[in-house]
């Protein structure tokens, strides 16, 4: 049953354009050059913390899609009758929604690295901390998707939901030195396990 | 708790409660406002600036204590479903907004001369500062969920997330090597590293503000009633009509 939920989630993903969030990531990363000028120099410097934030706003972009549907359509409340717990439904989501997104976002970097001259030691710094960081990033878009299901202006109130949670996130991934890696390892167990309780909880109130 | 689950109840006892929480209030901030600009003598080292610290900290502990109280009334709505609850919650954010950006513009305002700048990436700033995201993030949250005719139950969830941050901002000055000053005042401990000559307007002026905090809740809450109430009569009179 969960490897079911699981291939339908990632199936959706990919279906809805999963490669939208990537292209806008891509954008982003082109979009610098252009606001602080094409200095080598300081494009190295502001390389990495700029496609983190490009990331952050990457994740979002498929809030929208990723819960109010099948809430609208009733598959949640199917899959609550049938007896899956939310939890599961909610794990489903943000592991499918991670195979839609993470991978994608990694193999994006080394197209941005290159727009941002940051390739080399700044590409394996992103690399590793974004591969450690979208799983929480992923989660924390499944779960601010699930608050706001079916509110008017979901899409502004995500972003004001999303963001500040993402900070600490941004804060350790795209800080230097080895322990800023273990710091951000924690915050994003943390964010993983806090946004799959949320989501479900979530799920709860909004089934009522 | 279960006592004021009817609002008319709560309403008999919220009416003279704001008052007396409001005049209070005021009766506790005159003194300590007036001693600590007027007669304790400037601190040896900050001058005549340390004196923002009457209305910094007490800023900061309601910040902080706004969002407990608002993820205590969360929690009571989502376990015992308490009716006041959200309306609890939804009153106590722009209040602790309010003092949260209370905080961070005062020690905005003392770091200029006493750091020599506006505003520094530390821990403790940033905290806050996320702190006071997640206040309107809450508000722009519960205003959706209740246009949508919801409970707020949504809006629950994210307050009783959200207090992730103060355990945060708690221990920031202690996890991070900040600029933001380390702790002084402990409560657990009873202990106090500031010069007493300097500390005892803090306990006036920090118990005013919470006496005025309290009040504004109140207020936000009875007008929330109020509103529930005249919603109630208009609907009541355009049905009478038809």
């Amino acid at each position: 049953m969960m490897r079911l939920l699981l291939l339908r989630e990632a199936r959706r993903a990919w279906r809805a354009g999963a490669w939208l969030p990537i292209a806008f990531f891509l954008l982003v990363a082109a979009l610098i050059p252009f606001g602080v000028g094409p200095d080598p120099r300081v494009l190295e410097r502001i390389g990495v913390g700029v496609m983190w934030v490009a990331a952050v706003l990457a994740a979002l972009l498929p809030i929208e899609r990723l819960v109010e549907p099948d809430l609208a359509d009733g598959t949640i409340d199917q899959l609550v009758l049938r007896g899956v717990s939310e939890e599961w439904i909610a794990a489903s989501k943000i592991l499918g929604h991670w195979l839609g997104f993470g991978p994608m976002l990694l193999f994006a970097t080394f197209p941005a690295t290159i727009l941002l001259g940051s390739e080399g030691a700044g590409l394996e710094r992103l690399l590793v901390g974004l591969a450690i960081g979208t799983p929480a990033l992923a989660a924390l878009s499944v779960a601010v998707a699930a608050l706001t299901a079916g509110l008017s202006r979901a899409g502004a109130l995500a972003g004001l939901l999303l963001l500040p949670v993402a900070i600490p996130l941004l804060i350790f991934g795209a800080g230097e030195g080895p322990s800023a890696l273990k710091f951000e390892a924690a915050t994003a167990l943390a964010l993983l396990v806090g946004s799959l309780f949320v989501t479900a909880a979530a799920l709860r109130a909004a089934r009522r | 708790m279960h006592r004021f689950a009817n609002p008319t109840r709560f309403l008999k006892f919220a009416r003279p409660a704001t008052w007396v929480c409001l005049s209070l209030g005021l009766l506790l901030l005159v003194p300590g406002i007036y001693g600590g600009l007027f007669i304790t003598p400037p601190d040896y080292l900050q001058g005549d600036s340390a004196r923002i610290l009457y209305v910094h900290v007490p800023a900061a502990w309601l910040g902080m204590a706004g969002w407990s109280g608002l993820a205590a009334a969360s929690i009571a709505q989502i376990v015992w479903r308490h009716p006041l609850a959200f309306v609890a919650a939804q009153a106590t954010a722009p209040v602790g907004a309010v003092f949260a950006a209370l905080c961070l513009a005062t020690g905005s305002i003392w770091g200029r001369p006493t750091w020599g700048t506006w505003w520094e990436w530390d821990g403790r700033l940033t905290s806050m500062l996320i702190l006071f995201f997640l206040y309107l993030a809450y508000i722009a949250l519960a205003d959706a969920d209740r246009e949508r005719g919801g409970e707020g139950r949504i809006a629950a969830i994210f307050g009783i997330a959200g207090t992730a941050i103060l355990p945060v901002i708690h221990y920031s000055v202690l996890w991070w090597n900040t600029l933001h000053q380390g702790q002084s005042i402990s409560f657990v401990r009873g202990e106090s590293s500031i010069a007493e000559e300097l500390f005892w307007p803090l306990p006036l002026t920090a118990g005013g503000f919470t006496l005025l905090f309290a009040a504004a809740v109140l207020m936000f809450m009875r007008a929330e009633l109020a509103r529930g109430r005249v919603e109630a009569r208009l609907r009541r009179q355009a049905e009478g009509q038809r």
